[in-house]
């Protein structure tokens, strides 16, 4: 069995007459963290939403676990288990903490076993739980919006700057709750702004360039060259953290 | 984030405003000719907020439904009218649930295949939604003069649910407490069933966030396949209830009430089914007080309270957020 839990092979996504995604071509490693950085603009959001069937390839193959899933619908690629959190971070506001949860789950329901564990991930939530998720802080939707991703075991959680418009503070806690699903063999493609995330977390490292991949790598390599971050980023990633 | 209580006050508000200028007598009997009016209007909207909230559909066609369920309960009336002339309370009682059961199974079937034939090929193409569903009513209201012939054709209440009970000297229909009565008691199963089951709060998630809720793994076409046939079936016995209100079904009953119904939407804040309570409430209380204390501007007055409503509140009253 392959390594990679999911691998694109030349993507081209189209939105309306714009051609966003170029050829995407990289993979995800079981079990590992796999960064996705890039300048704004360079199709990060694009390729996440993709890989979700949000958006329709217009060309090439997203291969998960073995199987071509560019064609299927976003509600059966999310039943083969793979979680997705968006850069608005998708809570509703309007449902309550435990609701949102709650939709999250498979027919197993929140038993005291998962909301144990979501809670030592994340404890700001358990006091939280019965009140309106609109009534949240930043960091504790983020937390919703993650905790929603993971409170049933996925195969494959995909998540979209986490850390964006949050304090320091909050990061860390995000940092530490990554840490401890990374401990847990959950594959993981996140898009990250935030240096400190990045190499905290990241196993390895594609980067996009005006819809296309343009490095690979380990992020531990990346993170320890000054001069390819400024070559594929524009700048140092120890500087915009 | 702190509740916004402003919204939920509008409607004691404008009940007791009207008090002081209309006697007790007359403020009791319309009001309460209001509020079953609200409840009628409500039954109608219902489905409709949640229809649109969902899919973002405008169904123009929703007053075909409303029509067809009246036309249901004059068939299915005609041949128990010995039920509905009969002096017993259970016997008129039961020709009326029948009369409803029959509506709302016809009226959601319908809407099933109409969702499935019309609907489903102009999901997110607004212009078209507005040109086939408007074309949609047309042809309805035609098919109901071939079904049902052109005249109008009379309903008449069960014998019991005629005459007037006297409260402090008003004397109030008692159809009305019924038709609020069933009006609150179908605003209650709503409320329950999108609160308390699983289908509810996919329905309450989707209609802020459609997206997330199909990255969660759902089908939400199919959701919205059952809130369109749970719409139209309360379209349907929104119908049933205005036409044994009025005592006469036309063609033309379900077309004339569209416009009241989105006046209802609008007020209400698209989206949201506590909303179209509040807002059908408003627009019945509003019809009644101004129709007595201003007959020559009634006609607009719903217009001009929706008006007031959005120089407010330019979401309506109880806007659902969109994520």
């Amino acid at each position: 069995m392959s390594d990679e839990l999911l691998a694109l092979h030349g993507i081209e996504t189209r939105i309306g007459r714009y051609h966003i995604l170029h050829g995407v071509d990289f993979a995800a490693q079981r079990g590992r963290v796999t960064m996705l950085l890039g300048r704004n603009g360079a199709g990060k959001t694009t390729t996440l939403r993709t890989v979700m069937g949000l958006w329709r390839a217009s060309a090439g193959r997203i291969m998960f676990d073995g199987r071509d899933i560019a064609g299927l619908g976003t509600p059966d690629i999310a039943r083969l288990g793979i979680a997705y959190v968006p850069e608005t971070m998708g809570i509703f506001s309007q449902l309550t903490v435990r609701e949102n949860l709650l939709l999250a789950t498979g027919r197993e329901g929140l038993t005291d076993e998962r909301l144990d564990r979501l809670f030592s991930l994340f404890p700001a939530l358990k006091e939280r739980f019965a009140v309106p998720a609109g009534v949240l802080s930043g960091g504790q939707k983020q937390m919703l919006a993650i905790g929603r991703a993971v409170i049933e075991p996925r195969r494959l959680l995909v998540v979209d700057e986490p850390t964006k418009g949050l304090a320091p503070a909050v990061i860390q806690v995000l940092i530490d709750a990554f840490r401890r699903l990374k401990q847990s063999e959950t594959t993981i493609l996140l898009v990250e702004q935030n240096f400190h995330m990045a190499v905290s977390v990241g196993d390895d490292v594609a980067v996009m360039d005006d819809g296309r991949i343009v490095h690979t790598g380990s992020m531990a390599d990346l993170a320890a060259d000054d001069a390819l971050q400024h070559r594929l980023l524009g700048f140092s990633l120890a500087v915009h953290q | 984030m702190k509740r916004d209580w402003a919204p939920y006050a509008v409607l004691p508000v404008l009940v007791l405003i009207a008090l002081p200028a209309m006697g007790v007598t007359n403020w009791l009997v319309l009001t309460v000719a209001g509020l079953a009016m609200g409840a009628m209007l409500f039954l109608m909207a219902a489905g409709l907020t949640l229809i649109f909230g969902l899919m973002d559909v405008l169904n123009f066609a929703h007053g075909a439904f409303i029509t067809l369920g009246a036309y249901v309960a004059v068939s299915v009336v005609a041949p128990l009218a010995g039920w509905a002339m009969a002096d017993s309370w259970v016997m008129n009682l039961a020709v009326f649930a029948v009369a409803i059961v029959i509506a709302s199974i016809v009226s959601g079937a319908v809407g099933w295949g109409f969702e499935r034939v019309i609907v489903r090929g102009v999901y997110g193409a607004p212009l078209q939604q507005i040109l086939v569903t408007m074309g949609g009513l047309i042809v309805a209201q035609q098919l109901f003069i071939v079904l049902w012939g052109a005249d109008a054709i009379p309903l008449l209440k069960p014998t019991a649910f005629g005459g007037s009970i006297v409260v402090h000297g008003a004397a109030i229909e008692k159809y009305r407490l019924i038709a609020l009565a069933l009006g609150l008691a179908v605003f209650v199963a709503l409320h329950l069933l999108l609160s308390r089951t699983r289908v509810g709060l996919l329905v309450r998630a989707g209609v802020e966030n459609r997206e997330m809720v199909e990255a969660l793994g759902y089908r939400v076409r199919r959701l919205f396949v059952g809130v369109f046939v749970v719409g139209t079936a309360l379209a349907g016995i929104g119908g049933v209830t205005w036409a044994f209100y009025q005592e006469l079904v036309t063609a033309q009953l379900g077309g004339d009430m569209t416009i009241l119904v989105f006046i209802i939407l609008i007020i209400g804040g698209l989206g949201s089914v506590g909303g179209s309570l509040v807002g059908a409430m408003l627009v019945g209380l509003t019809t009644n007080y101004v129709g007595f204390l201003a007959p020559t501007v009634s006609l607009g007055s719903n217009i001009l309270l929706m008006v007031l409503i959005l120089l407010w509140r330019p979401r309506g009253l109880f806007p659902v957020a969109h994520g």
